[in-house]
This record gives structure tokens, C-alpha cells and sequence, in this order.
């Protein structure tokens, strides 16, 4: 298996050279939210690891809000992120990518702080990485050249059932399944179909993860004596701080939510970056970074393969903390549009955008952390809304697929690889067709 | 999930558009004006003296009846603060023609605003003024109901007439078959989770300023108390505040060209010009037959919201729970698009630890399962009506002649929530390629067919079979084509006279 990575540069904005920024980023596009694959800047198209990646300017609408807790806003500095995620080890991509990119990325950099002429491009991207603190893959070890192999071959089969409907329409399961695999291998021999082994997976991921998924429980479990005897203290703080933290959920701009849709619904998957401030105080980041790598833990660990609890619509998902934790960005890429999105996150996990939003000041008032909070839907749209930070610049390695899309081709492939199906098993399998 | 329900008041019927609660079925003509203010002050006049009907139930029922609705832009010309309009949906600010709302609806290509016979560019209306009536005193009626000020006050725009054509829709299926209850009593506890299809549905839905299935109130204009908005009630959730909304809802209306000739045509070649099969697969794109049974068996044990009438447990009292596979009504049928009918959970999980592991994704795992969202939320009231000559689908197969003229519906549909419901209904469920897993098809009867990037065919349509390869139409032509929309507020009449009252001594 090959286990996907991420990578993110921030760099701050040079003030005098944000308007020509805009404007580069602006020329990545064929159109408002169609990026042009092969553009001059970055041609994403040309790196065959590369799934998602996008370009935005980091505006932050809502740093006024932590007025409701009394406290002056500070004066942030405006970045620049360049994201992505991709197959295989990040040093190695960075490589390939400096190799045929340098001069569109550092017309890029350039528009930022401490980018000269003759910084180097590897050291300066490297010196300006920002980690994530979670982390969600839809399903890991799929690598991109696997999503396409296996569009190839679903194409591949439905034409060749559509060639020969008569003789296959009245077709038991159990026999289709075995024609059809006889036309993969004849597709394969004859060079017409490649179906890619999975590779092997690398030792000293094997082990990180294998220390990662130890290293969590081992903390908590050592952990425990002191988290019990400061529950109780935590759960009042917690608690007064539920009843009377103010809510900022106003309607939104209609400019901006204007801004927003006018890069959104160019694909059958819409990119999406919301950012805000924490509240203050060590209880909220506390909560917050205990959330959040619980989420880290279980989305590697534990959630089945294609899913985020009931959501199965999330290709990949990423949250970071800015300036000191006082800050995160939150990106995500989701199938459908923004309001179906929304509504699936209130009605199917509703608890865990609570958990992991509601240390943002000014979300809907929460009850122990997972209840109520995004329930009370309009605030919650308007909270959101109004969070969400317009990406010029996304890129997606297989439009027209959404995540369903690339579950049912890939358990197209894993049928059509065994020698042998049950009848049930393959009464499911030709329901995929 | 969610916090307590508030209860709201009784429903002062008398103060509701009676559109909200009956359908006329008895008063077969209707026509709606769609008008532009050409002059305010008379603009207003007229809609201070118009006898817009209530939601009241009269003894002997009224013969005839008058409803108006403004779009954002109508608000605007009868001189509606920007101040007030900023507080209704932004949807409704937009407008339906606004280019990205057009492109989530799927109004493009031929589709797109831009071609549309009203409701794009300089075509917008401000209001839409309906007219019903039982015949024979429907052109009396629409004579007293505009009155003297009405030439004065209005700008034709378009009218949009109807044609009676006894419940059938143009393609020759029964129509309206399924509405949603409205709980006008406010006894449904909204914020439980259901575990079971029902088809009452909060009335905060469908009526704004009452909670809806969230057991919250939807936003809409909340106004400080002075002169001008004594008359309107106060808000429930604000104190101290005018609720401009409460009584009214927005109504969404949507002209679809139906070629009811290429849609028969279309099904009879497919069906190798065999009457029978022609019927079947023309009900498996429905979802329903003609007569507007379903295509999957009735369950014996009551729905809420259905009522317990032969007809209405032979058309209603169903789910696709029966037909999981989708073999005897296709996963992308029209009606099985447009209510899926299934309830929270996938699976019925009763016990907190079932629920537990469900929300947590370890619930069904099945390719389908838990694809789709709780239908509760996404229900629309519909109110529309045909419209051009009736074409018997066994005349339909005759070529088209020179003069045909087109026959269609005009859509129309109430919701409180116009992005939540009607726009998530037309665009993540009938527009979708990509709806309940199916790839490469959009609805069969509304869909526009239009190639999206990485998807080149969106024609096709998938027949699944009971344990055996599908069946798959491909090529099928677009057969709805749309020539207009617009959305409105359908105030309540309190709210009407505030807006008619505006600038005036």
C-alpha cells in the first residue's frame, strides 16, 4: 500500500504586492473556479501523485470577533497557503515539484516576505511548512494512478456490456463475473487495460503507524490518574464557559457568500477553507487539541475506509493551527454542493462538528460539547458562511468522480481480481454495473 | 440532537394566504399575472383594496380566489427598506437567475436564465398576482379583482394562463399524488430523532415564524415596533421585535416546457413500439403508473401523515425500504429522487447503542447504504398547474404537426426554507448525476442530459433487476425544458398591508 501525505506552505503576504498575487493566481484559471490543469504557474496535471491541491490568500473576515470576549483583535499577518495531498513521501514530491515548477513557484513566492531572487526554493518551502493537527484520508492506499486505472476499467467494462447487452442481459451473476473477468485479462494482455498490483507498503511508515496507533491510548492510559482528578474541574469550567460565551452567527454578506459561490459547483466535488480564532484560554485550546487528535487517531485508525463516521462524501480533510494555536484553518474537499454539505454534517455528525468547531469563538452555543451547537441550523450556516474563505486556485486530479464514484470502482476491481464470487457475493457485485 | 421544541400559538388562520393550506381543486381556472410596478403609490393602492383570500375554511368554500407575492425586487419598487429585504433569505435576494444558483439548479445550456422567456435579466417580476376560480366566473373575477388601479399600477410582464387538465399531468401521469401533512396543530416533537418515514411535517417548513423540523425558527425580517409595523405580530424568538415573516412563506415558481411527443416517442423505440413495455418503462422513469400507483407494494402498517383512505394508502402508504436493490423502482426515478422517504438512520437503530455505533460509521455497510439525507428536511408543498393543449400520450406518437403548441406545468412549490428545500430537492436530487450512487444520469424526466467535466454521458438511465445485470437506457433527449423562475415572499395579510402601506400618509 502506498499511504498518502500532505503537505502545506504558509508564508506571509508582502502588503505591496498582494493585488499582483491575486492576479497570479487568478491567471492559474480558464474560468472563476476551473483551474487550468496544464497552467504555466504550477501544471498540476504533470504530477500523477498529486490529488487534491489548492492556492488561497488567507483574509480572516472575522478577526474583530474576539471583541465579545473582551479582548482587543490582534493584527494578523495576511498568508499565502499552497496545499495539497498526495502519494508517497513529501520530500519526494517537493522534489519533482521544485524540478518542473521552480519559476511559477517562485513568481508565487516571490509576493511574499523573505522570497528573493536567489532564496533557495527546497529550503525556503521547507523553513515555511505548516503542520496539520488532523488529518483525514477517504481511504488510504488509494493512490491516484489506482483512481484512474480503475475508472479505465469501469469504462472499460460497461462498454464492453453495452457491445454485447443481448448475451449478458439474462446472464446469471456468478457467469458474468467470469466473462467479464476473462475480458479484463484479454483487455490486460492485450495492453488495452493496466491493472496495477498494489505496491508494498514502506517499513518505516508500517512502524510510525504502528507507533502512533499505540502512542495516543499510552498517553491517555498514563495520563489517567491526573486527567480524573482534573475532570471535575475541567467539566465546570467547560461548562460555565458553554452558558456565556457569545454567539457571532449574523447574516452574512451577501458580497461574500456572492465571493464564495461564484467558485463553487464547477465539479461534482467542491473545495472548501473556513478559518476563525479560538477562544481564549487554555481550557478551549485544550479541548480543542484533545479533540482534534482523537479525530487525528480514529480518522487513521479506526473509521472504515471511505467513511468519517455517516459521511461519505469527503475526499480529504485537514485542520491547522495558525499564529501561535491562536488561530486554525479548517480545508476540506466534499462532494455536492455547500448547502447538502452543511446538512449532512448537522444531521449525521452533528456531535463531531461540534466537538471539533465550538472552541471557535462565536459558534452556536454548544451543551457538553457535542450537543445542540450546529443543531440550531441557521446561526450554524451563517457561522459557517461567514468562516469560509474564498480558494481561487483548487485542483482536483479526477473531476466528474466523487468519492462514491471511486468506492464503487474500486470494489468493481476487487471483485473482478477474485477468482471466485458466492452467489451472494456476486448478486452485490453485479450491482455495481 | 437539538434543544427543546418551542410550541408556538394557534395558527390565526385568517392572517395566512390560503394558498398555503388548500389547493382549489374545485376552482379549475387559474392564471398568474406576472406584473412590474410601473407606479408605486398606485401599485400599493391596489394591493391595499385587493381581496387576497385567507387560509379560513368557509361555509359554502369561497368560488374563487386571489394570492400575491413579491419577489426581492418587487419589494424594492413598492418601497421596502434595504434594510428589512437584507433580513430575508439570501436566495431570495439573489433571485433563482443569479449564475451560480443557476449552475447548482442546473439551469444551464439550454436551460440557462439567459434564454428564458421571464425571470432572467430585465424579464424579472415583482410580483406574481394568481387568480382562481370555478368556471364560469373567472373572467368576472379577474375583472373586479384588478379593478381601476391596476393598469395604472402594473406593467404586464407575462401571463402565465393554465389548463384544466383533470389531474393529469402533460406526459399523461396522475399529479400531486404525494404532499407532505402540514402540522397545523403543532404536535409533532421535531427534535427526536425518526427512526420511521412519516409525512407530517413541521409546519415551520412551510410557514415561517413557527419552528420547523430543526425545532427552530427559519430567518426572515424582524422589525423594530413603530406606526408602521403595529399591525404585525411580534416575533417568538425576539422580544420586543415585529416578526414580518410570521403567517408567510416564500413560493417558488418554475415554467417547464414539457415535449411530451419526444418523451412517448422516445419510450416507445425503446420499447421496440411494444404497448405494453412502452407503458412499463414510461412508469419505471416516473416511478409510479399513469394512475399513480406505486411501483413497489404498499406496507400494512399506517405512515404518519397518510391518511387511512383506500386511495390514499394504495398511492402513499409505502417506502423503498421494500425494494432495496431498487429492481422494481429504479434508483433514479423521478419520484424516488424527489422523496426518497427514508427517516434518519439508516437500519432503524432504537437503541442508544445501535444509534451509537451508526453515527459513528460502523452501522450498514452495504455500497448504498446510508447514502442519502433525512428527507424531513427536504419537502416541498406543491401547488402547480398545467398548462397548453392536453396531449394524449397514445396521440403523442403522431409526428409533430407545424402548429404545435407547447404544454407544460408551471411548477410552483411553498417552503420556508427556499435553498434547504426546493433548491436542494431540484439540485442535489434531481440535477445530480451522482444521486444514491447512480453515475452518469440525471433525473429522467427533468433532466438536462448537459455533459459535466469528467462526466461525459448524463443520459443514461439505470433499470436495476432483481439478482441479474441492469437494464440501461442510454441517449435519453432532454424532454423538460425550462422557460422561466423566479422566487417570492407569499406574505401573510398583516404583512401585505405593511407592505402596501409603505411611504404612504
Amino acid at each position: 500500500m502506498t499511504p498518502q501525505s500532505n503537505f502545506m506552505v504558509l508564508a506571509t503576504v508582502d502588503p505591496s504586492r498582494e493585488a499582483e498575487l491575486r492576479e497570479l493566481l487568478e491567471s492559474m484559471n480558464d474560468a472563476p473556479g476551473r483551474v487550468n490543469p496544464n497552467n504555466a504557474l504550477i501544471p498540476f496535471a504533470e504530477f500523477d501523485t498529486l490529488h487534491v491541491a489548492r492556492l488561497l490568500i488567507l483574509d480572516d473576515l472575522t478577526v474583530a470577533d474576539v471583541r465579545v470576549h473582551g479582548l482587543p483583535p490582534a493584527s494578523y499577518p495576511l498568508y499565502l497557503t499552497f496545499l495539497g495531498d498526495i502519494d508517497g513521501d513529501v520530500s519526494a514530491f517537493l522534489g519533482k515539484l521544485i524540478k518542473r515548477a521552480s519559476k511559477g513557484l517562485s513568481a508565487i513566492f516571490s509576493c511574499c516576505e523573505g522570497f528573493t531572487p536567489d532564496t533557495d526554493l527546497a529550503v525556503w518551502m521547507k523553513e515555511h511548512t505548516a503542520p496539520a493537527i488532523a488529518n483525514y484520508v477517504n481511504c488510504r492506499g488509494r493512490t491516484v494512478r489506482q483512481v484512474r486505472e480503475e475508472a479505465a476499467l469501469r469504462e472499460a467494462v460497461e462498454n464492453h456490456l453495452a457491445t454485447h447487452a443481448v448475451a449478458f442481459q439474462q446472464m446469471p451473476p456468478r457467469e458474468l463475473h467470469t466473462k467479464l473477468r476473462e475480458f479484463m485479462h484479454g483487455e490486460e494482455s492485450a495492453g488495452r487495460l493496466t491493472v496495477s498490483s498494489e505496491s508494498p507498503t514502506p517499513l518505516r511508515w508500517q512502524i510510525g503507524n504502528l507507533l502512533h496507533m499505540l502512542g495516543l491510548p499510552l498517553l491517555v492510559l498514563l495520563a489517567a490518574p491526573l486527567l480524573m482528578v482534573l475532570a471535575p474541574f475541567y467539566l465546570i469550567a467547560l461548562r460555565r464557559m458553554e452558558k456565556t460565551d457569545l454567539e457571532v452567527c449574523p447574516t452574512v454578506d451577501q458580497k461574500h457568500t456572492e465571493d464564495l459561490s461564484r467558485l463553487e459547483d464547477h465539479d461534482v466535488t467542491n473545495q472548501f477553507s473556513a478559518m476563525g480564532s479560538l477562544k481564549p484560554g487554555v481550557v478551549r485550546l485544550l479541548t480543542t487539541m484533545g479533540v482534534l487528535m482523537t479525530v487525528n487517531w480514529g480518522a487513521r485508525h479506526i473509521v472504515r475506509p471511505g467513511r468519517l463516521g455517516r459521511i461519505r462524501t469527503i475526499h480529504f480533510a485537514r485542520w491547522v493551527f495558525l499564529d501561535g494555536r491562536k488561530r486554525m484553518v479548517f480545508f476540506s474537499n466534499y462532494d455536492g454542493s455547500v448547502e447538502s454539505y452543511m446538512d449532512d454534517f448537522i444531521n449525521k455528525t452533528g456531535f463531531g462538528l461540534n466537538a471539533s468547531f465550538s472552541n471557535g469563538i462565536g459558534y452556536p452555543r454548544t451543551n457538553w460539547l457535542v450537543l445542540e451547537g450546529c443543531a440550531d441550523e441557521r446561526k450554524y450556516k451563517e457561522f459557517l458562511r461567514r468562516h469560509t474563505v474564498p480558494t481561487p486556485v483548487w485542483y482536483k486530479a479526477y473531476p466528474g468522480l466523487t468519492a462514491i464514484d471511486l468506492e464503487r470502482n474500486t470494489r468493481l476491481r476487487r471483485g473482478l481480481e477474485s477468482s471466485y464470487l458466492g452467489e451472494e457475493e456476486a448478486r452485490e457485485w453485479v450491482a455495481l454495473l | 440532537m437539538g434543544g427543546a421544541a418551542m410550541k408556538s400559538g394557534e395558527v390565526d388562520y385568517a392572517d395566512v394566504q390560503g394558498l398555503v393550506r388548500f389547493g382549489y381543486k374545485r376552482m379549475t381556472k387559474a392564471s398568474y399575472a406576472l406584473v412590474r410596478v410601473k407606479a408605486a403609490v398606485a401599485a400599493r393602492a391596489w394591493l391595499r383594496s385587493a381581496p387576497v383570500t385567507s387560509a379560513v375554511t368557509l361555509d359554502p368554500p369561497p368560488k374563487t380566489a386571489l394570492h400575491v407575492a413579491f419577489t426581492a425586487p418587487g419589494l424594492r419598487a413598492l418601497g421596502v427598506a434595504e434594510s428589512v429585504i437584507a433580513d430575508f433569505s439570501h436566495e431570495f435576494r439573489d433571485g433563482m437567475a443569479e449564475e451560480s444558483r443557476a449552475r447548482q439548479l442546473g439551469d444551464v445550456e439550454g436551460n440557462a436564465p439567459k434564454w428564458w422567456d421571464w425571470g432572467g435579466g430585465a424579464g424579472e417580476p415583482h410580483l406574481a398576482v394568481m387568480f382562481f376560480a370555478e368556471p364560469g366566473c373567472f373572467e368576472a373575477f379577474v375583472q373586479s379583482a384588478k379593478g381601476t388601479a391596476w393598469t395604472e399600477a402594473f406593467e404586464v410582464l407575462r401571463i402565465l394562463g393554465t389548463a384544466d387538465m383533470d389531474g393529469i399531468e402533460p406526459f399523461g401521469f396522475a399529479d400531486g399524488v404525494s404532499q407532505p401533512q402540514l402540522d397545523w396543530e403543532q404536535q409533532r416533537e421535531t427534535t427526536h430523532a425518526e427512526f420511521a418515514y412519516t409525512n407530517i411535517v413541521a409546519l415551520g417548513e412551510f410557514l415561517l415564524g413557527y419552528p420547523n423540523e430543526y425545532g427552530k425558527l427559519t430567518d426572515r425580517p424582524l422589525l423594530d415596533p413603530d406606526t408602521a409595523t403595529a399591525e404585525l405580530l411580534p416575533a417568538e424568538d425576539a422580544p420586543g421585535k415585529k416578526d414580518l415573516g410570521r403567517n408567510g412563506t416564500y413560493l417558488v415558481i418554475r415554467q417547464l416546457d414539457q415535449d411530451v411527443r419526444k418523451f412517448w416517442q422516445f419510450v416507445h423505440q425503446q420499447s421496440g413500439g411494444d404497448a405494453a413495455e412502452t407503458e412499463k418503462l414510461a412508469a419505471a422513469m416516473v416511478g409510479r403508473t399513469r394512475d399513480g400507483d406505486p411501483l413497489v407494494p404498499v406496507q400494512d402498517t399506517p405512515i404518519p401523515g397518510v391518511e387511512q383512505k383506500p386511495e390514499q394508502i394504495r398511492q402513499n402508504q409505502f417506502t423503498f425500504d421494500q425494494d432495496p436493490a431498487g429492481s422494481r423502482c429504479p434508483f433514479g426515478a423521478h419520484v424516488r429522487r424527489a422523496n426518497p422517504r427514508n427517516p434518519d438512520y439508516p437500519g432503524r437503530p432504537t437503541s442508544l447503542l445501535k444509534k451509537l455505533v451508526t453515527m459513528l460509521g460502523f452501522g450498514p455497510r452495504g455500497f448504498r447504504d446510508d447514502l442519502m439525507s433525512s428527507v424531513r428536511f427536504h419537502r416541498i408543498l406543491r401547488r402547480g398547474r398545467e398548462y397548453g393543449r392536453e396531449l394524449k400520450p397514445e396521440d403523442a406518437l403522431a409526428p409533430t404537426p407545424p402548429d404545435d403548441p407547447p404544454r407544460g406545468l408551471h411548477f410552483i412549490c411553498l417552503n420556508a426554507n427556499i435553498s434547504r428545500q426546493f433548491e436542494f430537492l431540484q439540485g442535489a436530487w434531481m440535477a445530480s448525476t451522482k444521486f444514491s450512487g447512480l453515475t452518469g444520469e440525471s433525473d429522467p424526466l427533468l433532466g438536462t442530459r448537459h455533459p459535466i467535466p469528467g462526466c461525459p454521458v448524463t443520459d443514461d438511465f439505470t433499470l436495476p433487476t432483481e439478482g441479474g445485470l441492469r437494464r440501461r437506457i442510454t441517449g435519453l433527449p432532454q424532454f423538460v425544458t425550462v422557460r422561466g423562475g423566479a422566487y417570492f415572499f407569499l406574505p401573510s395579510l398583516r404583512a401585505l398591508r405593511y407592505i402596501a402601506g409603505r411611504g404612504n400618509a
